[in-house]
């Protein structure tokens, strides 16, 4: 009778790492499907090709570092952030635009950090950022126009040409700004009925985008349902971003509406799954309600008065630096203690 | 109908409690041998009182306690004492300790009996002295003498007394089948209790998965003022702490006793021990486990003689040895496995568990934490379980100390909802465990400062009094010398024999009177402030004890004022450190008292 010894608890039913986050992976896909019908099979392509990257990556990183690969590799996290990066470059980006986003990613912001739960920052927006800031060009101009896949959009081999050659002309026919862009540069000359006028933004709001943002919010209510994120994140960034809007936006003429800051651009794919990352988020409840907001804010502020026209990277970026601030002043109170306890601990603590 | 509250956090794991309540409670058959281990709960070990080959009856006692913090063991059946020696008993390490073995006759032959039917004609603390003497500990699990939690401090009065039948740890049926079947035992235990106790309120608490529990309780308890209250299923709504909140919506305050808000909550075991023990005589020779779990094909709930061992009541449950791959005391939350089937059952023994590999499988390999926050979710202390584990990895005790590692109650939920499959609760145990080492090692180097400078002072003073003594001896020559001069000269030649004598006598005298003053002086301790000043008083002039015993007086209020301020900020800003600084108060208190005193005295 070979008796095991362990400790308690016995039972144990948790859902491991690996299957949360293979459903967070399900759960992009009512976006990534919206993606692919308005705005053809850029994403697609962008998709499989970052998660390729993302796992070579890991798995050439965990070798260097004499980590068990496979054991590292099947927790999905990797698959995962190539998936963020491949839902949110441009649809259009050059095939080594994507590249570098999502090496940096897995690299620099995770693996140089010590791994899985040890990166301080959002490995996917850290790649995001740095490809942001390296090729403005790419990153402002591959946004495909918004044409469903059966009408006028490039077909897969035409996409595919254009992500491998890179090449700037050949693209120009199906690419244009983002309907955040449009808005922040036209609004200062002309009126925001003229500015709606523009084919990416269709009946009022931006066209083929709401339908990406839904499918995104669909998705997210589903992990929220799921319970593998808590309602803390998603609810105070689009607080946060829908009360900055209406503080200072409610003219139109002047300031982009609070539709089109909930519906184009990143904002569920923010609110929902990348902000939530739970590695780089604040902890406690309150402290989570703290960054959520915090991103919202700043994404605002970005959006608005910055160079960038979305801006949720920097946001969940600048938010990722505060965590360690706001987890230190956010503990909940404990069960039978007066008051939580917080700060640096000091004598006379009884 | 009783408002509840909620506490956060909580689980609901899978319950498996039918396994164990599809038949009556059983009693095994006699074993070969009983083993009773001199320790079955907190406090001191008993003392074996009888000896190997003696025949003892069923309830006499066989290992008896002196101190206060402890319950003694009795015979769980008549026969004869086989050996006391170190046996493996029921612990988490797996360790051995002094054991008496008992051999039982098979004739049950009681030992006397005195039951105590009318027992309020009788004085409170002889039912309590009762209680003491019937070996009872909590049945639930800590196995803290019931007598000692029966008397709460002086200054706290218990208001509202719970009976804990929630029993929310999966698998385990004890409570569950007792209330059933042994409803009323239950209902009189409680009355005894709450008859010692006078509280406003008696409520018997009960998870709503056990229907039938509460149908009996409630019959039991008709007529009677006791609440029969319902709550919800949640694990670990049995817990003390998480019980008071449900029911009263107040927390036991960290590092208190539920009777701090003028709450008890005893096990419903405990109560049937309580109403036997006082209304019929019986000691506490036999409690009721559960034996459960998929490698028995017929578990159930038992009567177990206490000193059974664990393996001749897994037969009984038909064992299937092949199957069995962990075998636990307790529940699968906080229970621990057990290395033999060996072991005796013991007073807090409420389950064992003889699980299959399918059923509660070997946990994957840890993984490192992503900080999903599902432990803080889940935790019914409402800590930072991942805090404290990274903490508690570190070896950052004291950063785990702040976060209030000692609040966690090691309910095993962080662990349980771990997607990484991380052991949290072993990393708080270890760190505990750390700390504690570390405080001991900590107060055992005061100690020896204490004495190395109790030490160092006693020699200076001693050095000291060297000194006085030598300058006095060449004090008292002098004059002597002067004396002799002056009266030489004075009285002429006729009498210097006669004063020679007299200085003589007087430098024996003296002399003599010094080592009665120093054979005294050991005999006094030379730490306590009083002997001290004491014997300085006899040995040298009063003017500079009294100066000293001043310096003293005046340093100990000044430490008193300091306190009591510290202590009246703590107040004002509800600190946590409020009771800490009460009994500093107190302690500096006294000690001005004794300085005075001591002052008094020397001013006499």
């Amino acid at each position: 009778m070979a008796l095991a010894q362990q400790t308690s608890p016995h039972a144990r039913r948790a859902r491991p790492t690996s299957n949360l986050m293979l459903w967070v992976m399900l759960a992009t896909l009512p976006g990534l499907l919206a993606q692919t019908i308005f705005f053809g099979w850029g994403n697609l392509i962008n998709v499989i090709w970052c998660i390729a990257l993302a796992l070579g990556a890991e798995a050439a990183m965990l070798r260097l570092r004499g980590r068990p690969i496979a054991f590292f590799l099947k927790d999905n996290t990797a698959a995962l952030t190539g998936l963020l990066l491949g839902l949110s470059l441009p649809p259009l980006a050059p095939w080594w635009v994507s590249a570098v986003a999502v090496l940096a990613a897995i690299i620099l912001a995770k693996q140089l950090y010590g791994g899985l739960g040890s990166n301080p920052f959002n490995p996917a927006m850290v790649g995001y950022a740095l490809v942001l800031i390296s090729f403005p060009v790419a990153m402002t101009t591959t946004w495909a126009e918004p044409a469903l896949i059966w009408q006028s959009a490039p077909s897969l081999l035409e996409t595919l040409n254009i992500i491998v050659s890179g090449q700037q002309s050949t693209i120009d026919a199906f690419t244009m700004a983002t309907p955040l862009d449009q808005y922040k540069h036209n609004i200062s000359a002309q009126t925001s009925t003229e500015v709606l006028q523009h084919p990416t933004f269709g009946e009022g709001v931006a066209r083929g985008w709401e339908w990406v943002n839904a499918g995104f919010l669909l998705g997210g209510i589903w992990l929220l349902f799921m319970r593998i994120i808590t309602w803390n994140i998603p609810v105070s960034v689009l607080g946060g971003l829908a009360a900055m809007s209406v503080v200072f936006g409610t003219n139109a003429d002047l300031y982009t509406p609070l539709s089109i800051h909930l519906l184009a651009g990143a904002t569920m794919l923010g609110a929902f799954f990348i902000a939530t990352d739970p590695v780089s988020a604040a902890t406690s409840h309150q402290g989570k309600l703290i960054y959520g907001a915090g991103i919202g804010v700043l994404v605002y502020l970005i959006r608005t008065w910055g160079a960038y026209p979305d801006a949720v990277a920097f946001a969940v970026l600048l938010m990722n630096f505060a965590v360690p601030f706001i987890d230190y002043y956010t503990p909940p109170r404990t069960y039978g203690h007066h008051k939580a306890r917080r700060g640096i601990p000091g004598r006379n603590q009884g | 109908m009783t408002q509840l509250w909620d506490f956060s956090g909580g689980i609901h794991p899978a319950e498996n409690k039918y396994l164990s309540t599809t038949r009556p409670i059983e009693t095994p058959t006699l074993p070969e041998r009983l083993v009773l281990p001199l320790q079955q709960h907190i406090g001191a070990p008993a003392e074996a009182c009888v000896s190997v080959g003696e025949r003892v009856l069923k309830g006499q006692p066989i290992a008896k306690v002196t101190g206060a913090f402890g319950v003694p063991v009795h015979a769980p059946t008549s026969g004869n004492i086989e050996a006391i020696s170190m046996q493996p008993v029921p612990h988490p390490s797996g360790m051995s300790d002094w054991c008496i073995t008992l051999i039982p006759d098979g004739q049950e032959e009681w030992a006397e009996r005195d039951p105590m039917t009318d027992y309020r004609s009788l004085t409170r603390e002889a039912v309590l002295q009762r209680i003491r003497e019937s070996g009872i500990a909590g049945l639930g699990g800590a196995g803290f003498p019931t007598d000692v939690k029966l008397r709460p401090p002086k200054d706290r009065k218990v208001n509202t007394l719970i009976l804990n039948g929630a029993e929310c740890e999966p698998y385990i049926t004890a409570d569950d089948m007792a209330m059933r079947e042994r409803a009323d035992e239950i209902v009189t235990g409680l009355r005894i209790m709450a008859w010692i106790l006078r509280p406003e309120r008696c409520i018997v608490a009960i998870e709503d998965n056990k229907p039938e529990a509460v149908a009996a309780i409630r019959k039991a308890t008709e007529g009677t003022q006791t609440e029969v209250v319902v709550i919800p299923t949640k694990y670990p709504s049995g817990g003390e702490k998480q019980l008071i909140q449900i029911l009263t919506g107040m927390e036991v305050p960290s590092g208190g006793i539920p009777a701090d808000i003028g709450v008890m909550c005893q096990n419903t075991g405990t109560a049937i021990a309580v109403s036997r023990a006082v209304l019929h005589g019986e000691p506490l020779i036999s409690r009721i486990t559960t034996v459960t779990g998929r490698a028995l094909s017929n578990p159930g709930t038992f009567d177990v003689l206490l000193g059974t061992p664990v393996e001749h009541l897994l037969t009984q449950a038909g064992l299937e040895s092949e199957a069995l791959r962990r075998l636990i005391l307790g529940g699968p939350m906080m229970g621990y496995t057990l290395e033999t089937p060996s072991v005796p059952v013991v007073k807090t023994t409420n389950c064992v568990i003889a699980a299959t590999g399918q059923e509660l499988p070997t946990p994957p390999p840890e993984q490192p934490c992503i900080r999903c926050g599902m432990c803080a979710e889940a935790c019914p202390m409402e800590l930072l379980p991942q805090q404290l584990f990274w903490h508690s990895k570190a070896g950052e005790h004291e950063k785990a100390e702040h976060l209030n590692l000692f609040d966690c109650i090691e309910c095993g939920i962080c662990s349980y909802v771990c997607p990484s499959s991380i052991p949290l609760v072993q990393y708080y145990r270890a760190a505990k465990g750390e700390i504690r080492v570390q405080r001991a090692e900590h107060l055992k180097a005061d100690r020896a400062r204490e004495r190395f400078e109790a030490r160092q002072a006693r020699l200076e003073r001693e050095q000291q009094e060297k000194e006085d003594r030598r300058k006095e001896r060449a004090r008292a020559a002098a004059e002597a010398q002067a004396r002799n001069q002056a009266e030489a000269e004075d009285a002429g030649p006729e009498s210097p024999a006669a004063d020679n004598r007299a200085a003589k006598s007087a430098l024996v005298e003296q002399a003599l009177a010094r080592k009665k003053a120093k054979a005294s002086q050991p005999a006094a301790p030379a730490v306590s402030p009083e002997s001290k000043g004491e014997s300085k008083v006899e040995t040298t002039e009063q003017a500079p004890d009294i100066d000293a015993l001043e310096k003293q007086l005046s340093q100990a209020t000044a430490k008193l004022n300091t306190m009591q301020s510290m202590l009246e900020d703590a107040r004002a800003e509800n600190a946590d450190n409020v009771e800490k600084l009460e009994r500093a108060v107190a302690k500096n208190h006294d000690r001005v008292k004794r300085a005075e005193k001591a002052l008094a005295e020397a001013r006499n």
